[in-house]
């Protein structure tokens, strides 16, 4: 066991303020790295943090058609993201809340999340909303086995169902479970990309209503509650990413190695999804299944291979 | 045990008094199930603390046994939806049915009538009283769905179910008279160990597990229950499908509780099968327009994963694996109550909507929301337990089920037998996620946006005696999902009927308390953003942002069928939609109609056409059928002669 | 040597029976056969058993006196004196009846049946008027006299219960005692209802009601 330098409390106290201020740092990171891939100058990293400020203090517009169940989805939505941030250890820090089956509850937080957010682009009546709506029902339905497939390969090779000990890979890693790592690894950056709603799945800049899927379905929020949408969105960058980097960090000595080195490959991930985001273009529609698929095959042959 | 023999008495009687009387009967008869309810409650609650539970008995023992009923935790736990939702229910046809036909005492006197068998049902334990129980609950039940049966399809739902449920009835009269060859005696009671692997012990398990599958809508075998539960009236559909299709699992576990070592393919049959269902049940659910119908088969995927959970305990009872039997078993039993909570909700929020609109087609409604909250918010809490979210109830079963399945994947299980885990897994996780979308649907196309006729838009709120029933429900839900380990000790304390006693084990393998943990963190966070939003500046309120088109109107919402379309086409290799696609030629194209849906696959597509192939074959055997009555003798007569003569030679 | 008497009368009712063609012969010729065979018990020697006793009591007001009430009424409502054209005529019946009786010896001789019964004509004669009772039933066409047939089925039934009398629970009895009455008063109904639904008591009206 490795002696932490600092007290868990503290371990905790950081990861808490992790969740709540940094975030929208990684929307701004991945748009610099795009922006300075296309030649350009680009908005300042700490962007998101500006438009938060300013939502806060914008008034807000309803439609007339909408019910609570409008605010439900952003309201729903962050909560939900918060909760499973207590979920996931952010590199070789333990989570603050870790018990045996937390994997599941973190699954369907997020499957909450969506829930809400569904419901409340419906809520609004517009056949557009309505479109993106389907599409994230739609897509998520294939990202769940993907994601479920993962969970089962690293629970059969840690035997552990506490996401703590089975992302904390690297201690008990064995040349056997590289090649399966790296395979639910993968299947995972795809359900990283669909989850968040990036390119190659769904575009965020585009400026085409019918193209999208979760720009398309917060369409009519604003004020406060656009805030919560935009920090809700950067959150899921955070708490996901968080999930595919832990099992590919070494575990360092010391806490703070161990926070750098999270830190360090977040901003890595963020880097990543932009280089993505520059070299690709948005698959059509009915491709974006069979992009999910291979996710699900990826995870679903590194969960054979840990069988053998 | 006389408490609850008080409560199936009441139960029984709750629709007499209502035949005499001119006025009030419905509210006499709701009291006396509510009277039911309580004492039948407090009986069965008694016993799941691990009270004495008790027996009827006979003296003389002409039946092989003198138990008739027992009130074991298993009766303890199954009676507990049954009194809950016959109460509820019987609350909420005051407002939903009362007045509404001349049969109204008479569907009164047949749903009390109904709650007793089914009462008398989950106490049974002797073949005699279980069988005597199961046909009253079929007989009355199909009385329940012919309700309306001035309409054809009524007509045809009850024939339909007529048919399944007999024969599900006679493969079980061949079970129970297999069972007593075998047992030598027709009482419940555990069968002798090294039977299971026997010739017998396949024929047995075959039999129960198709004549039980009949009533709990097993897909294949689910093809009565759409129909079924789209035509009774909501509270009744409620019954059935929260209530008496769960009696299909009671056989099932009863069954599976006496078996001490079934062979591991019982359990893969039964996750195959629970797979099945669970998925291609949700799948069906998405192509539904009938909201009604949408719900019945979300009951045939719930069964899915009740099985999934059954099937898991199956295989860890064979494989000696206390944890994946206790968590699977426990899984299913809490899914079982679960499931009743909130698709009871969910039939009679169904329910107000189709009093307030009179009309179940999700393309008709919309935009209730706003006409109809608390039926929205009951509707809304149902679909958000039926979809397995947290922190409501459905989570924490299918929670006990993942975690079984998990613990499945361990080294213990040796080597070729982890496929069985990890196909519950995914189906779990691919139910989920169908589902997920199937409720969005629902709730979308019916409560949110714009009303879509004006059906929808005249709608009112149900009456106070709807709503109490339905908050109730929703109530209970929550209660488990936040709460789970106040349940968790009465049900490893049932979870402990179906082989060696671990369920004592049952908190202590599950993180219950964290789960508490994680929803009231959850509140909080949600009671804080909530609180932070609400004081916000605030706008005029505007339509909805069209993207710039000037006039937009209801029709243009994304129908039901719209949102559910990229998935039904991706499943169409299962669904097999028909769609009837509009031509639109010329410069000024006339107006023309899109059109789909998804037939039955059974029914329609197997059940029907290969029935129509009988008839014909069998009108072949008219002939045999001239009228007169001394032909028929002479048919008798020449039985009795042949019979005699092979008797003598 | 009583016995053998009464079982003799029997059979020669049964022959009586097919060949008469007046309804109200055929329906006299029942009910002495009842009244014959509720007698029986006592014949055997067996009135030391109280509900035997009480049995033969029973069988003979039923048979003797309440039936024969019954059909007298049935024969006002319907004004019928004879069959007029029956299925089967009454030569060919009569031998079909000698055939049948015939066939109940040879069978009788065969069936594995309790042995050493003093009575060896008993379960031939029931066989025979069972089959009887069944040709009746069959060849006729006017309702009434397929009630008699009925009757003289049950004759046949009651005469092989004689066999077991003794090991038979009295509750039996009575139940074929009381399936009798109840059988013969629904008939009665049904052919009030026959003659009201065509305007006649004949029972090929009945095939009109086929499906």
């Amino acid at each position: 066991m490795i002696r932490s330098l600092l007290p868990t409390m503290l371990q905790f106290l950081l990861h808490g303020l992790t969740v709540l201020l940094l975030p929208p740092l990684i929307p701004g990171l991945i748009a610099k790295t795009k922006a300075l891939m296309a030649g350009r100058k680009g908005p300042p990293v700490f962007q998101l943090y500006y438009d938060l400020a300013k939502l806060a203090r914008k008034q807000a517009v309803f439609s007339r058609t909408t019910t609570w169940v409008f605010l439900a989805g952003p309201v729903g939505g962050v909560a939900a993201g918060l909760a499973a941030s207590s979920l996931v250890p952010f590199g070789h820090t333990p989570a603050p809340v870790s018990f045996e089956g937390d994997v599941i509850l973190f699954a369907y937080l997020f499957g909450l999340a969506r829930f809400l957010t569904i419901l409340s682009a419906l809520d609004t009546g517009s056949s557009f909303e309505g479109m993106g709506a389907a599409r994230e029902a739609t897509f998520s339905a294939l990202a769940e086995p993907a994601l479920f497939l993962g969970f089962a390969a690293l629970a059969k090779a840690t035997s552990s169902l506490s996401l703590g000990t089975m992302l904390a890979f690297p201690g008990t890693l064995t040349a056997r479970f590289t090649g399966p790592l790296i395979l639910v690894l993968a299947g995972w950056a795809i359900v990283y990309l669909t989850e968040n709603s990036r390119i190659p799945v769904d575009d965020p800049n585009t400026h085409l209503e019918l193209t999208m899927i979760h720009e398309v379905m917060v369409l009519d929020h604003s004020g406060r509650p656009l805030a919560l949408v935009l920090y809700g969105a950067s959150l899921k960058l955070l708490v996901l990413g968080a999930l595919i980097l832990t099992p590919a960090l070494p575990r360092a000595p010391h806490a703070w190695q161990n926070w750098l080195a999270f830190y360090a490959a977040l901003a890595g991930l963020a880097l990543g999804v932009g280089l993505v985001e520059s070299s690709m273009a948005r698959f059509r529609m009915t491709k974006v299944p069979q992009f999910l698929v291979a996710g699900v095959l990826a995870t679903g042959f590194a969960f054979l291979l840990m069988l053998v | 045990m006389s408490l609850f023999l008080l409560a199936l008495l009441a139960a029984a009687a709750s629709g007499v008094p209502g035949l005499f009387l001119r006025r009030r009967g419905g509210e006499v008869a709701a009291g006396l199930l509510g009277l039911a309810a309580v004492a039948g409650l407090w009986a069965s609650l008694r016993v799941l603390s691990g009270g004495p539970g008790g027996a009827v008995t006979l003296r003389t023992t002409s039946l092989g046994s003198s138990g008739l009923l027992v009130l074991d935790p298993l009766a303890a736990f199954f009676s507990v939806p049954v009194l809950l939702l016959s109460a509820c229910g019987a609350l909420y046809s005051l407002g939903y049915w009362e007045g509404r036909r001349g049969n109204t005492p008479a569907l009164r006197l047949i749903y009390g009538l109904l709650t007793a068998s089914l009462l008398m049902l989950v106490m049974a334990s002797h073949a005699l009283t279980f069988l005597l129980a199961w046909e009253g609950m079929a007989i009355a039940a199909f009385l329940l769905v012919m309700a309306e049966d001035r309409e054809a399809e009524t007509r045809r739902a009850g024939w339909i179910y007529l048919v399944a449920t007999h024969t599900g009835t006679l493969l079980l009269f061949a079970a129970f008279a297999l069972l007593a060859k075998v047992q030598g005696h027709s009482a419940f009671a555990a069968l002798p160990a090294g039977l299971a692997a026997t010739r017998g012990g396949t024929a047995l398990f075959a039999l129960f597990l198709l004549g039980f599958g009949f009533k709990a809508g097993v897909l294949p075998l689910h093809f009565w229950l759409p129909p079924a539960h789209a035509a009774a009236p909501s509270h009744v559909s409620a019954l059935m499908s929260g209530v008496m299709l769960k009696m299909g699992i009671l056989g099932m576990v009863r069954f599976l509780s006496w078996v001490p070592d079934p062979p591991i393919w019982w359990g893969g049959a039964l996750v195959a099968l629970g797979a099945l269902s669970g998925v291609l049940g949700v799948a069906f659910a998405l192509g539904q327009h009938d909201l009604k119908r949408l719900l019945a088969y979300h009951s045939i995927e719930n069964i899915g994963i009740i099985l999934l959970g059954l099937g898991l305990g199956a295989l860890g009872k064979s494989l000696g694996n206390p944890v994946m039997q206790t968590l699977g078993f426990a899984g299913a039993l809490l899914h079982v109550l679960n499931h009743s909570l909130f698709k009871g909700l969910l039939f009679l929020s169904a329910g107000s909507v189709l009093h307030a609109t009179g009309t179940r087609d999700l393309e008709r409604l919309g935009g209730l929301g706003q006409r109809m909250p608390w039926t929205s918010g009951a509707f809304l809490a149902g679909s958000w337990a039926i979809c397995g979210l947290p922190p409501l109830n459905g989570f924490v079963s299918e929670w006990l089920i993942y975690l079984g399945a998990f613990r499945g994947l361990g080294p213990d299980l040796g080597p070729g037998r982890q496929g069985w885990p990890v196909v519950i897994l995914l189906s779990l996780a691919l139910i989920g996620a169908l589902a997920l979308a199937c409720f969005a649907k629902a709730f979308g196309a019916v409560f949110l946006g714009l009303p879509r006729t004006g059906m929808a838009a005249r709608a009112h709120e149900a009456p106070r005696t709807m709503l109490l029933p339905m908050g109730l429900l929703a109530l209970a839900c929550l209660a488990i999902g936040v709460a789970p380990i106040l349940f968790a000790p009465a049900l490893g304390r049932v979870a402990d009927a179906m082989g060696p006693a671990t369920g004592a084990a049952l908190p202590a393998l599950a993180g219950l308390p964290m789960i508490s943990m994680v929803a009231l963190a959850l509140g909080l966070l949600a009671l804080l953003l909530w609180r932070w939003l609400r004081p916000m500046p605030r706008g005029d309120d505007r339509p909805t942002w069209d993207c710039g088109y000037a006039a937009p109107e209801a029709r243009m919402q994304y129908t039901a069928s719209s949102f559910a379309g990229g998935l039904v086409r991706g499943l169409r290799w299962a669904l097999r939609p028909v769609v009837h696609l509009p031509r639109v030629s010329g410069w000024f194209p006339l107006p023309t109609r899109y059109e789909s849906h998804v037939p039955d696959p059974v029914l329609d597509r197997t059940a029907v056409p290969a029935l129509r192939l009988a008839v014909r074959g069998a009108s072949l055997l008219r002939v045999a059928q001239g009228g007169a009555l001394p032909v028929y003798l002479l048919y008798v007569l020449l039985t009795l002669l042949a019979l005699l003569v092979w008797m003598v030679a | 040597m009583l016995p053998d008497l009464l079982i003799a009368l029997t059979m020669l009712s049964n022959f009586s029976l097919v060949a008469t063609s007046r309804v109200s012969k055929a329906i006299q010729f029942a009910v002495l056969q009842g009244v014959l065979l509720g007698l029986m018990p006592l014949a055997m020697g067996l009135g030391r058993h109280f509900h035997i006793v009480l049995l033969a009591i029973a069988a003979v007001t039923v048979k003797g006196w309440f039936i024969p009430f019954l059909f007298r009424r049935a024969l006002r409502q319907v004004h019928i004196q004879r069959e007029v054209d029956p299925y089967i005529g009454y030569t060919v019946s009569l031998m079909l009846c000698a055939l049948g009786t015939g066939l109940s010896l040879v069978l009788a001789h065969n069936l594995p049946l309790k042995a050493g019964t003093e009575y060896t004509l008993l379960v031939p004669a029931s066989l025979a008027t069972l089959f009887t009772g069944f040709l009746l039933l069959v060849s006729r066409r006017k309702a009434l006299t397929q009630v008699v047939g009925y009757l003289v089925l049950e004759n046949g039934i009651y005469l092989f219960g004689l066999l077991l009398v003794e090991d038979m629970p009295a509750l039996v009895e009575a139940g074929i005692l009381l399936d009798l009455f109840v059988g013969i008063f629904v008939m009665g109904i049904v052919i009030n209802h026959i003659r009201v639904a065509f305007d006649s008591t004949d029972t090929r009206h009945l095939a009109e009601l086929k499906d």
